[in-house]
């Protein structure tokens, strides 16, 4: 079948038939990650930008290596060393990257809907949305489903707990809208405070306790809790007391099902949302997650740049 | 010289006429309204046949952005965009640079607007000096400058003694305080409509209770001053209720909204829609039935449209950092006759608010052909379908969610003081 799509900005777009596409060609090139030599010649002559508008490690790192395990010319840049800081629109800068007939613009913002914002002005470009404020991390909920689904076989009939600053966490929506569109049942939990409206409506279900959201679950994905930003005091008392309530820890962990896996996007925050009992604990897969976003994400950066056609 | 206006349908709801009549307009002023006049030799005639003659519109809320934003819009590019929307007044806010807080800035809008412009500008100082919340503005002063009111737009005053003093001492010399009632708080930087959009788009919320906590605050300020309060560009259901409670215990609170308030939903913003973003945001499908409600029953004393014009590199950016605000005079007069043809209001009411209502919310002597006044006239044709594109958009800006779309009804000639100031008969 073919690949349709000329960006990915959103997973809500995503029809069953793609995601299943992206899977299957992302489990394709997961072995050559596994090879000695790590390099095909897939994508060599394309160009690949990773724009960067935040800061991030794990992210850009698997992005620059899915392109160069594939032979793309992958460029950095991020805001701190670019025009950007002299006051250049995010239109100046990304009609600059298409002149130098960049194949695609991989890009990460803290405003929702740049990447949006960009698809709809570049002409031949194609744009990956690596995270754009709080709306949406596509590439994170791909490499979360293939998790899923190498652990569970299927992600159909599947119970997902997500648990953690829902609000502001774009890796929810993502994995919301996939995973729905999968056929599988979605919880997505947290303080009240960072439960934003409307989640029942996007086809989640919503608990303020966890432990509710956690019972017979198949997958408990944590999230990343940031009391140090802007306004955090007024959402939690304090990390003390999120571990207390919210934390996945041996105890509430055992509400799962027994063979339940455990997720987080990462980075961790050990001792706040996630005990390290459970997150090095044997029903983590969160390196499995790490090792499986290079793949996703050369998957998605040669169905976009590779000719799109895969059997 | 002089002008007969021939067999228009004239629509004046402060005389209540609604008539095919004659209009003669002598040394810039009203002389007669009545059937079949006879055009003297020394009179022009304008054939009005199947055309509306009202009484010129009047706005009550436009940012001419004149001085310091002068590429973004300025009295005369403003106040033209007015007239081809069938304005021949409109009340401008301070939010200019420097700010409309001074006598001097407030006569140069009135002579700027007298000597080049193509409508009569009627100021509306700051509450606070710069808008910054902190002192009061000489509101005497102010008055006699030519002044009509007092608002520190765009912002609210968060401080509620600031807000109490500002309107005790206002209401001594019987001026409005105009309330952008807007809770910076609980907005919370929010950039829409809080929801289940919001949740999706991944864009802050400003939830409804920010506008309406303001607004009852606010009127219960008025309600213990006695002052007159206007509450500017209502969005919210809470708000038509808490406005219609107050007018009904005497409270002395008038109230607008803006065209884009009751057409639209937070569904414009779907895409990131830079157009469609606006302080307060479109909210949703019941708020816009409550402020049609507002309208019909009369809660609601005018339409204004919050002329907001911003030059497309204020708009042009990521959704979060763009400027709020949108155009509206040149498609105010088309979206209020949607009202007409959706059956919520007659054409007499929708003319009413958009004109004579609208001035007495303010005082502003205008909105009516009453004999012996300046001879403001606008003839509209509401049959007449036409485009909103950047080409037809008179205003310096055309940040507009309009933009492409069709409208029906037009100001096809406007005159002030019985002069044209826009025509396309």
């Amino acid at each position: 079948m073919v690949f349709e799509h000329k960006h990915i900005i959103s997973t809500k777009v995503l029809s069953r038939a793609d995601i299943e596409l992206i899977l299957t060609t992302a489990q394709s090139f997961k072995e050559i990650n596994q090879r000695d030599i790590k390099k095909v010649p897939t994508l060599r002559g394309k160009t690949i930008i990773n724009l960067f508008y935040e800061n991030s490690t794990r992210t850009r790192t698997s992005f620059e290596l899915a392109g160069k395990r594939m032979s793309a010319d992958t460029i950095n840049i991020s805001a701190a060393s670019s025009s950007v800081t002299k006051g250049e629109t995010l239109e100046d800068t990304a009609k600059n990257i298409e002149a130098m007939d960049a194949d695609v613009i991989v890009m990460r913002h803290p405003a929702s809907g740049a990447p949006d914002y960009l698809a709809q002005r570049l002409s031949r470009c194609s744009v990956i949305n690596a995270g754009d404020g709080a709306h949406e991390h596509p590439s994170q909920a791909l490499l979360d489903l293939m998790t899923i689904k190498e652990h569970k076989g299927t992600l159909e009939g599947l119970t997902v707990a997500i648990i953690g600053d829902i609000a502001r966490s774009r890796v929810a929506r993502s994995d919301l809208y996939a995973l729905k569109t999968m056929g599988a049942t979605v919880r997505l939990a947290g303080p009240a405070t960072m439960l934003p409206p409307g989640l029942d409506q996007l086809g989640a279900e919503v608990y303020s306790d966890i432990n509710a959201a956690i019972k017979d679950a198949d997958v408990v994905m944590m999230l990343r809790i940031q009391l140090e930003r802007e306004g955090g005091s007024k959402l939690l008392p304090t990390k003390r007391e999120y571990a207390q309530f919210f934390a996945l820890n041996p105890e509430n962990m055992k509400l799962a099902k027994p063979d339940a896996i455990v997720m987080h996007p990462g980075p961790l925050n050990r001792g706040v949302e996630i005990s390290s009992y459970v997150a090095d604990g044997k029903q983590n897969v969160i390196l499995e997650q790490v090792e499986n976003g290079v793949a996703v994400r050369m998957a998605l950066l040669y169905l976009l740049a590779g000719g799109g056609a895969s059997e | 010289m002089n002008t007969i206006i021939k067999n228009g349908r004239v629509i004046d709801p402060s005389q209540n006429i609604d008539a095919i009549l004659d209009v003669r307009i002598a040394s810039g002023r009203i002389a007669q309204i009545d059937k079949d006049l006879e055009a003297g030799a020394d009179e022009q005639v304008i054939d009005a046949t199947g055309l509306v003659v009202t009484p010129g519109l009047v706005d009550i809320h436009v940012h001419l952005r004149d001085p310091g934003y002068e590429y973004k819009e300025d009295i005369v590019s403003g106040t033209k965009a007015a007239a081809a929307g069938g304005f021949t007044s409109v009340a401008c806010m301070p939010n200019t640079n420097p700010s409309n807080d001074n006598k001097a800035i407030t006569r140069y809008m009135i002579q700027k607007a007298q000597l080049e412009g193509f409508a009569n500008v009627f100021p509306i100082c700051s509450i606070t000096k710069g808008q910054k919340g902190d002192s009061l503005v000489e509101m005497g002063d102010l008055k006699l400058a030519g002044c009509i009111g007092f608002s520190d737009d765009g912002l609210n005053v968060e401080d509620g003694a600031m807000l109490r003093h500002a309107m005790e001492y206002a209401h001594g010399f019987d001026m409005p305080i105009i309330a952008h009632s807007e809770d910076e708080s609980i907005k919370d930087g929010g950039v829409m409509n809080e929801g289940a959009l919001s949740t999706e788009l991944g864009l802050s919320g400003n939830p409804w209770v920010a506008e309406a906590a303001s607004v009852a605050r606010d009127i219960m300020l008025a309600e213990l001053t006695g002052a007159h309060l206007h509450v500017c560009h209502i969005s919210t259901s809470r708000s038509v209720e808490l406005i219609r409670a107050a007018k009904q215990r005497g409270v002395r609170v008038t109230c607008e909204v803006t065209p884009h308030h009751f057409t639209l939903t937070e569904e414009a913003v779907r895409g990131y829609a830079v157009n469609a973003k606006v302080g307060p945001p479109l909210r949703t499908a019941a708020d816009v039935a409550a402020l049609r409600e507002g309208l019909r029953d009369g809660t609601i004393d005018a339409i204004a449209t919050d002329h907001a014009p911003h030059h497309i590199d204020d708009k042009n950016m990521e959704f979060s950092y763009a400027a709020y605000g949108m155009i509206g005079l040149e498609t105010a007069l088309p979206l209020a006759l949607r009202l007409v043809d959706e059956g919520i209001l007659s054409l007499a009411e929708v003319v009413a608010l958009l004109s004579y209502k609208a001035a007495k919310a303010l005082k502003i002597p205008r909105g009516t052909l009453a004999i012996g006044v300046a001879a403001d006239v606008a003839i509209l044709d509401i049959e007449r379908v036409w485009e909103v594109t950047r080409q037809s958009i008179k205003s310096r800006s055309y940040n507009t969610p309009f933009e492409n779309q069709s409208m029906k009804g037009k100001a096809v000639m406007t005159l002030r003081d019985g002069n044209v100031m826009h025509t396309e008969v």
